[in-house]
């Protein structure tokens, strides 16, 4: 693998969804997968999760997952860089599971730990009759493919309304994007890292 | 306001204590009081009875309390209420208490020692000598009043004076009352006091604010830093000030001179140019030219040098000259005023050096004068010569006239001689020059402005360290002038706008006559600097005079605080001043001579020497923003004057960016590009043009764009790896879904793009070889083109996005739809005939290959054509000679004989079995008995979507079609001895192609399932087979399909896992039709769906050119061919039939295949006969339209059929009612199938000794070759594979008109009886 002319460079993301910042609702849990252009592709680990429902803590306001993420992915370009996508849902009054937010990032370029907070959304009624009915079923709008909300094609047809916040920490792993012309470092920070290792 | 009930409540019920509180207060109050008697000092004396009060009050109170207990004992309305009599205080008695709480001054007189501390006399200020005003006049009874309550007080005593007073102001009334004397309203005013009015005026710096009033930050500053003064004259200068300061000016001007050194710099210029004029080749013409104007040069630079080396040697005179005339007063005067001392510096220079220069200088310019002169003299020479030819010939002329007139009469006038004109003077040769004249001035010249060689040079310095003489040795005339100078102060205003803004400290003049001011001033400025002044005043004890005003330039912007340089100012004032003392005065003549001679006046003048600079101290300077305003305001008067000669000021200050500009003011002003002041404009202009900085002489948008194209177009293009990542953004169907793109260019091969460059070149040419004639040709491109377009359009639609594809809502559930579910709630758990369910929708995005399958359920069929017996054998009994091509039925011997029993006839039964064949695999049933065989077989093929891609989009064009024929198996037994026929089975499968169904997988995909029973396409003819009615053996089915011919099968299809089938395009197409209409039609639409939700409306359909058009646009009566209405003249039926059968041959062509998934198109009736391919919209309208116009009534039904997955039309017309566009084939196809008689006739004369023969014809519109040769392949007649087999084909075309085509194909297989 240590070839001097690399034909794709790797991308090492490791890290958890820690935890979600949902005033009004409790009893959460959440659904990740990530998005990607033509030219990348997954080489190993899950391209998709669900974590375990958390309820909040006696006292304390967020919600926990500590649900770990670990992919790697080759690409032989940059352009369609991963974002990760992030839906979390959780019962509503009468029990049925409905969406209480989508959010997406794209993950970091740079190689180390990055601590990211994701708002999260979610489509709105398209009437304040469709918003009534919609509770009463229990069936809130929601979008087709939660993956929409990594791409900005078509958003302009939706109205949405913030919930909340969503932690996530990332660890990022690079390989070979310096071969093949891709800097995503600074110098000055590059010399710090490497004065400190 | 009223208690409310619960207060009311809470009031009665509460047990009242008794209060605590009030005794101690009481008691308070008791001795407060007792305080206030002891201070009142015995004036009241009442005790007793004050106290039989208090006690009074206590008893009254301790009965208040009482009576509070009786409320809790009894509430009754009468407690509350007590009827007393009206009390009466006595008039003494009321004086008593109220003398106990009211304080009445006495009126009489206070003591004064109660007024004033203890042991301290009054003391009387007015006796002391002081003055104290007078006392306003107050009434002695109110004072002794107000003096006993102000005793009474807390610190009462200090508003008593030392006198034991009160302390009073003074009277503040005045004597006299100096209002203004009130007008009658009724007298006239005072006509100078009358009210005049004026229309307000705008003050005429309002519109001069610098940056409007928008910007309050932007304060604007001005420092004016008034440094000082010098006087060059003043009043007060005595003779000897007046020659000093003549000195210092002379030797300021020197230095100056000297500081140019103008001189020197000339004589460098002359000299280095005749140089240059010696070093041009004098050859061509130009440099002929350029010498000349470089001589011209050097005379008017010697010129000018002679000019300034005269005015150094005369000031250099003129100095020494005041320098002795200033020791010649001190001497006479006996005193020295001055601290001027001149030196004079002789400087050594080498004799022979020097003289040598001098006569090389005057050598070269005797030589230039020399050959000046004699050019000079050239030219007057030939001047002179030509003048003398002149001369000459009239000289001539006027000999030849004069022989004339003596031959004739000597009468003739004088007139003749007039004739000739006057007689030219006879022209002098010009003088030759004097060359040793020449010499001769130009020496006497160079004696006089030049220094004698040899002669050493002078240089004067000027010292201010003489001794000056101090006042008490000066006469007493110089003594009042020195007072008189000490007395004078000056200070200058500084006006701003013409306002005065600031003014300096007055500072006393010196002896020298300079003032030191060194103030600096900070302006900070609202309006446009117009005009700044500064005004120099001169005060003598406390009158001050004006003695100038100077104006001030306004800055540039440029110049700030700190940049700015010291400039000097000269003034001059014209007043007259004379003194009577050794002061020279001002504007009055005086003389240095002691006869009076030689008068001079002189005027008060001096420097005013000040910095001014325009520094913007914004946020106290911190940043070094040079926010001076805006220097868009036109300069003042005082820069026109310079403006001429400086180059920024000439071209502005903006023009030094226009190197063009200031490179052609250069050329056209001759700048010397010697001068050390035009050293920095030239070195820019050779940079610039060392640089060549071509302006454009056109304007563009982005001009820097070149700078950061880090490539070129052309590279960039042909650059593999950006031409595939463009493609593939463009969504080009090859490189849509290419995944990973190298990331290195030699990593792409050409091959990439091989298929992609070959469809391109495809589009251009027509590839005539797949078709028949170049018409169809044309129309094969023109259809490529077209759905080429319809994609492109497709595309851009497919990212338009409404909120249904973003966002997945329930809809707001109607009654009906609640009445359904409660219905559900009602409806059996486990139904007896349970139904196929909706299973659950995937959406296809994680799929792979594989992961699809295609399940295809078939059931059962009907009326399966059955093997006819050969007519001229028996079948199983006459077995003789050809035992092996029996047909062996052997797995079903047993069922054989059940058969046989029912047919009498004893034909062989049928054994069918279907093969589906979907993308490349083939599978099949197990093999069935009978006319109406029962499979109930699932049968799974794989699905591999084109490029693994799985998208809805890509799913929807799939255009693989599901084949589904039915064979008939046929065993032939081959063994060949009999004798092996015991205990062998040997045999030989054949199969025989009895009808196909074809289900496009687009079908499949959009409808998630097919469910029904289909009517297999079979051949007309079916060689070996004939179809038979099983009569009433199946009893109910029968009737469904008694009218119908033809064999069918029952069929479910789906696609496991189901998935999620793409949207149709909603794109709104735009239309050429009325608004009115569109949403007339939209509401007609929404109203017919709203009623029958199930079934399809069409108002506006999508024309070839991607236009809305309204339905109804389409149909038109429409004359059929007329070799058509010929054919049967006297059958209307017929005709009918006909027409029908021409339009079915015109091919099709699915929208859902051609146009995947995009959109169905209608071609008008034109374009589908030119186009001679569409679907079934365009076959029904063009049926409907020729009906019309044959006079019949004639409907288009739209509805929704299973093969073709869109809306399918039927074209009714009412006589022929009972059937839709197939069964119409029959007119035509009897004219037709005559041939295939006759062929089949053939065949069997030919072969008549081979048994059996199969085969069937096939008919096909005509479209291409291809879809032929495809359709008999499907059948498998090529997959016989006994040993002696034999195949006929024969091929028949039946034109129609229209370039339509009837195409027969008859294949048959024969094995061949030996």
């Amino acid at each position: 693998m240590t070839s001097n002319n690399p034909a794709v460079f790797l991308l090492m993301v490791n890290g958890q969804i820690e935890a979600a910042d949902f005033p009004e609702y409790d009893d959460l849990y959440c659904k990740y997968c990530f998005v990607y252009g033509h030219d990348w592709a997954p080489t190993s680990g899950l391209e998709e999760g669900i974590s375990q429902i958390t309820s909040k803590g006696r006292g304390s306001q967020s919600l926990v997952w500590n649900f770990p993420l670990d992919i790697t992915f080759k690409s032989t370009n940059p352009f369609g860089w991963p974002q990760i996508v992030v839906s979390v849902y959780g019962p509503d009054t009468f029990g049925n599971d409905v969406v209480r937010g989508y959010g997406a990032i794209h993950i970091p370029f740079t190689p180390g730990k990055h601590t990211k907070t994701i708002p999260m959304f979610v489509p709105e009624s398209t009437s304040r009759l469709q918003k009534f009915t919609s509770w009463l079923m229990g069936r809130c709008p929601e979008f087709t493919d939660p993956k929409v909300v990594a791409q900005g094609e078509g958003r302009e047809v939706t109205r949405v309304r913030s919930q909340g916040f969503v932690t996530l920490q990332f660890n990022i792993v690079t390989k070979d994007m310096k071969k093949l012309g891709y800097e995503t470092t600074s110098e000055h920070s590059a010399s710090v890292f490497k004065s400190l290792s | 306001d009223l208690p409310t009930a619960e207060e009311a409540y809470n009031f009665f019920t509460f047990n009242f204590d008794p209060e605590p509180q009030q005794q101690p207060r009481r008691k308070k109050r008791h001795s407060r009081r007792r305080e206030a008697e002891e201070e009142g000092e015995g004036e009241s004396g009442e005790e007793d009875e004050e106290k039989e009060e208090e006690e009074g009050e206590e008893e009254g109170e301790l009965e208040g309390e009482d009576d509070e207990d009786l409320f809790i004992i009894d509430q009754s309305a009468q407690d509350f209420l007590e009827v007393k009599r009206a009390e009466y205080i006595g008039y003494s008695r009321r004086l008593q208490r109220e003398r106990e709480t009211l304080f009445v001054p006495s009126m009489r007189p206070v003591p004064a020692s109660s007024k004033l501390p203890e042991n301290v006399r009054p003391r009387y200020l007015e006796e002391e000598g002081l003055y104290v005003g007078e006392r306003p006049p107050v009434c002695l009874t109110n004072q002794n009043i107000l003096e006993n309550r102000i005793l009474k007080q807390a610190e009462g005593r200090k508003w008593f004076g030392d006198d034991g007073c009160i302390i009073a102001l003074p009277d503040p009334i005045n004597e006299s009352s100096s209002r203004p004397p009130l007008f009658h309203l009724e007298d006239e005013l005072d006509p100078a006091l009358q009210a005049v009015y004026r229309k307000a005026l705008k003050t005429k710096h309002v519109n001069l604010y610098i940056t409007g009033m928008g910007d309050p930050q932007a304060d604007y500053q001005l420092d004016v830093d008034a440094s000082g003064l010098i006087f060059s004259h003043h009043p007060l200068f005595s003779r000897e000030h007046v020659l000093a300061a003549r000195l210092a000016q002379l030797y300021d001007q020197h230095l100056t001179r000297q500081h140019k050194n103008l001189t020197r710099l000339l004589t460098d210029k002359v000299t280095q140019k005749c140089a240059n004029k010696t070093k041009l080749p004098a050859l061509s013409q130009v440099t002929q030219q350029r010498i000349a104007e470089y001589k011209q040069e050097v005379r008017h630079t010697r010129q000018l040098r002679d000019v300034e080396q005269e005015k150094d040697r005369a000031l250099l005179k003129s100095i020494i000259r005041v320098w002795k005339e200033l020791k010649a007063l001190r001497d006479f005067q006996r005193f020295t005023n001055t601290p001027f001392k001149l030196f004079i510096r002789r400087e050594k220079v080498d004799r022979e050096q020097d003289e040598q220069e001098f006569e090389n200088d005057i050598i070269a310019e005797v030589s230039e004068l020399e050959a000046e002169a004699e050019e000079d003299y050239q030219r007057k020479m030939s001047e002179y010569r030509r003048q003398h030819e002149e001369w000459k010939s009239w000289k001539r002329k006027q000999k030849k006239q004069k022989k004339k007139r003596q031959q004739e009469e000597e009468e003739e006038d004088e007139e003749s001689e007039e004739e000739l004109g006057e007689e030219p003077e006879k022209p002098e040769p010009p003088e030759k020059p004097d060359m040793g004249d020449l010499e001769e001035q130009v020496r006497e010249k160079a004696a006089r402005i030049h220094r004698k060689p040899g002669e050493p040079v002078l240089i004067p310095e000027l010292t201010v360290s003489g001794p000056v003489t101090p006042n008490e040795q000066c006469p007493r005339a110089e003594f009042a002038r020195r007072e008189d100078v000490a007395k004078r102060a000056l200070f200058i205003k500084v006006l701003y706008n013409d306002k005065e803004v600031s003014r300096t400290d007055s500072r006393t003049l010196n002896m020298d006559f300079r003032v030191h001011f060194g103030q600096i001033f900070n302006l900070k400025i609202v309006n446009w600097p117009e005009s700044i002044k500064l005004q120099v005043f001169e005060s003598v004890g406390s009158s001050s005079s004006l003695l100038a005003e100077v104006c001030v330039p306004v800055p540039e912007s440029s110049i700030l605080t700190g940049s700015a340089p010291f400039e000097e100012m000269e003034f001059s004032s014209n007043q007259r001043v004379t003194f009577n003392h050794e002061g020279v005065g001002s504007g009055v003549p005086f003389s240095f001579e002691a006869d009076g001679t030689n008068t001079q006046t002189l005027l008060t003048s001096g420097k005013l020497s000040w910095k001014l600079s325009c520094c913007v101290s914004w946020a106290v300077g911190e940043d070094d923003v040079p926010l001076a305003p805006p220097s868009s305001q036109p300069g003042g008067g005082m820069y026109s004057g310079l403006r001429q000669m400086d180059a920024i000021a000439c071209i502005g200050a903006s023009g030094l960016n226009d190197m063009k500009k200031l490179g052609k003011w250069a050329a056209e002003s001759r700048l010397d590009p010697n001068d050390p002041s035009n050293a920095s404009i030239m070195q820019l202009l050779s940079v610039v043009s060392g640089g060549d900085v071509a302006v454009p002489e056109y304007f563009r948008l982005e001009q820097l764009q070149e700078e950061f194209n880090f490539l070129t177009d052309e590279e960039l293009h042909r650059c593999r790896r950006f031409r595939l990542l463009r493609l593939r953004s463009q969504e080009v169907p090859e490189f849509r879904h290419f995944k990973c793109v190298p990331s290195m260019e030699r990593e792409i091969s050409e091959k990439v793009f091989q298929d992609y460059e070959k469809r391109l070149k495809e589009g251009e040419i027509i590839d005539t070889k797949e078709h028949i004639d170049a018409h169809r040709a044309l129309v094969a491109k023109y259809l490529q083109r077209v759905r080429e377009s319809v994609i492109n359009r497709f595309l851009i639609a497919k990212h338009h996005f409404i909120l249904s594809d973003v966002v997945s809502e329930d809809e707001v559930p109607s009654i009906g739809l609640l009445g359904w579910n409660l219905f559900k709630l009602a409806e059996p758990k486990r139904p007896l005939k349970p139904r196929r369910k909706e299973r659950k929708k995937v959406t296809a995005q994680n799929l792979s290959d594989g992961d699809i399958k295609l399940l295809v359920n078939i059931i059962r069929g009907y009326d399966i054509p059955i093997r006819r017996p050969y007519a001229s054998k028996p079948p199983v009994s006459a077995k003789s000679g050809r035992s092996f091509a029996e047909p062996f039925t052997a797995p079903v011997s047993s069922h054989t004989p059940q058969q046989g029993s029912e047919w009498p006839f004893g034909q062989p039964l049928i054994r069918p079995f279907v093969e589906v064949s979907f993308q490349r695999s083939v599978l099949q049933t197990s093999t069935a008995d009978g006319p109406n065989p029962c499979w109930n077989e699932e049968i799974v093929l794989p699905f591999s979507a084109p490029n693994g891609d799985y998208s809805s989009t890509s799913l929807q064009s799939v255009r693989d079609e599901v084949f589904i024929n039915i064979f008939d198996e046929v065993l032939y037994d081959v063994v060949e001895d009999e004798r092996e026929r015991g205990n062998t089975i040997h045999t030989r499968i054949e199969r025989h192609w009895l009808g196909s169904i074809k289900i496009p997988f687009s079908t499949i995909y959009l409808q998630s399932r097919i469910d029904g029973t289909f009517k297999v396409s079979t051949p007309p003819v079916l060689l070996g087979y004939s179809k038979e009615r099983s009569l009433g053996s199946e009893g109910g089915y029968d009737a469904v399909r008694s009218r119908s011919e033809g064999t069918f099968l029952s069929l479910f299809i789906t696609i496991e896992p189901q998935l999620v089938p793409g949207d149709t395009i909603r794109e709104k197409f735009d239309s050429q039709e009325g608004e009115r209409l569109l949403i007339a039609s939209e509401v007609f639409e929404k109203e017919a769906s709203g009623r029958f939700p199930d079934r399809p409306c069409l108002t506006t359909v999508i024309d070839i050119n991607g236009k809305a058009v309204f339905v109804t646009r389409f149909i038109r009566p429409l004359t059929p061919p007329q070799e058509l209405l010929d054919a049967f003249p006297n059958g209307p039926q017929e005709t009918a039939e006909l027409v029908a059968r021409y339009v079915s041959l015109v091919p099709f062509l699915p929208d859902s295949v051609s146009f995947a998934g995009v959109c169905d198109l209608w071609s008008t009736c034109d374009q589908f006969l030119t186009l001679l391919a569409g679907d079934e919209e365009e076959h029904a309208v063009l049926l409907c339209n020729y009906f019309l116009s044959m006079g019949k009534g004639a409907w288009l039904i739209i509805g929704v059929a299973i093969p073709e997955v869109s809306d399918k039309p039927l074209s009714q017309s009412h006589i022929n009612k009972t059937e839709g566009g197939k069964s119409q084939i029959s007119v035509g196809e009897i004219m037709e199938t005559h041939q295939w008689k006759s062929f089949e006739m053939d065949v069997k004369t030919l072969y008549f000794c081979m048994e059996p023969i199969s085969g069937f014809p096939l008919h096909l519109p005509f479209s291409e070759i291809r879809p032929i040769i495809e359709a008999v392949h499907s059948t498998g007649v090529h997959k016989v594979e006994a040993p002696n087999v034999e195949f006929a084909l024969a091929v028949y075309v039946h034109p129609y008109p229209g370039n339509v085509l009837s195409v027969w194909v008859y294949i048959a297989s024969l094995v061949s009886a030996r």
